[in-house]
């Protein structure tokens, strides 16, 4: 089999656990079918020669998992349902008609795209054929990181520095308290 | 949180020692092999979150590891921003001046500023995930008491 009859067995097994993962009534097993979808998503990366994205993501799912299973300990393991109302029936159907939008642009979109693996390289083939010369660093993936595109990679470290402060922003109950006193 | 059994503690106290190495491993080869900064840095957060997860929050005053971690990652993000600005001195560019030499390819001393940026960034995704572990378990026990 080639490449691309093993990610569609893999993109099928990742859309049922997500489906799983919404529909499961206990939380935890829908934390577990989250999971199952970013091991997944791991071996896609590798089928995809993409060691570097794999190792990232294996790690950042399974500390993913590890906070979710920690904030899923602290409070309710079931969902709460509700019954049908007639605003779910709105939600639902703008949902749908928005979806299907999308599908027919995607499908006209994907028309003009290159066939899959045969991409146009114009800048890329700079940074692919002269990063090594340029920046000194074997591993490419790098050196566009902190080299062409370091831009980009000090706004991802940006972006984490937020998530830290918003979460002690939010997290701390007893700054709020001696606020209100 | 309470702490495991002895065995469990053990076996972690072993294991987080060889996150830890394996972490600093990938961090400081990230421009020769994949890897680099981010998932090295969560690899050594893990090594810790390993070490609470088994013996309980009395193993180490946490609250102090907390500031730490904080001081920790809002040094490393600042360094970041200057090793980008003492690229504008050295040459013309922010953050994209790569003035150091860069060496041989392939060797661990090579490729200018990127390992110092990889090391750097890899302190600070592993304060970062720490700091968020630690405030979802201290001040959780905050509330309770």
């Amino acid at each position: 089999m080639d490449t691309e009859t093993y990610l569609i067995i893999i993109l099928v097994f990742m859309i049922v656990m997500a489906i799983a993962a919404i529909h499961a009534r206990d939380l935890l097993s829908s934390v577990i079918a989250q999971g199952a979808i970013g091991y997944g998503l791991v071996l896609c990366f590798l089928l995809l020669k993409a060691p570097d994205l794999a190792i990232v993501q294996i790690v950042a799912e399974t500390i993913t998992i590890i906070i979710m299973v920690a904030v899923l300990h602290d409070s309710t393991r079931f969902e709460t349902r509700f019954p049908i109302c007639r605003r779910d029936i709105v939600n639902y159907s703008a949902a749908f008609v928005l979806a299907g939008v999308l599908l027919y642009y995607f499908v006209h979109a994907i028309a003009v795209l290159n066939p899959f693996g045969e991409h146009t390289l114009r800048m890329s083939e700079a940074y692919v054929y002269q990063a090594i010369e340029a920046t000194g660093a074997t591993n490419f993936v790098k050196g566009v990181l902190w080299d062409f595109r370091a831009l980009d990679t000090m706004g991802e470290a940006a972006v984490l520095f937020t998530t830290a402060i918003g979460v002690l922003a939010i997290l701390r109950l007893k700054g709020k308290k001696q606020s209100n006193q | 949180m309470k702490g495991m059994s002895v065995i469990v503690k053990k076996t972690a106290q072993l294991l987080s020692a060889m996150i830890f190495v394996f972490g600093m491993y990938i961090i400081t080869h990230g421009h020769v092999l994949p890897g680099g900064g981010f998932s090295g840095g969560v690899l050594l957060a893990s090594s810790f979150i390993v070490l609470i997860l088994a013996q309980g929050k009395e193993y180490i005053k946490l609250k102090k590891q907390r500031e730490a971690t904080s001081v920790f990652e809002s040094l490393s993000a600042l360094l970041i921003l200057l090793l980008g600005i003492s690229g504008l001195f050295a040459g013309s560019l922010f953050l994209f001046n790569n003035y150091l030499p860069k060496g041989q390819p392939g060797e661990l001393l090579s490729a200018g500023n990127i390992p110092i940026y990889s090391i750097l960034i890899g302190i600070k995704v592993a304060a970062t995930l720490f700091t968020i572990f630690l405030a979802l378990t201290i001040y959780k026990e905050e509330v309770s008491k």
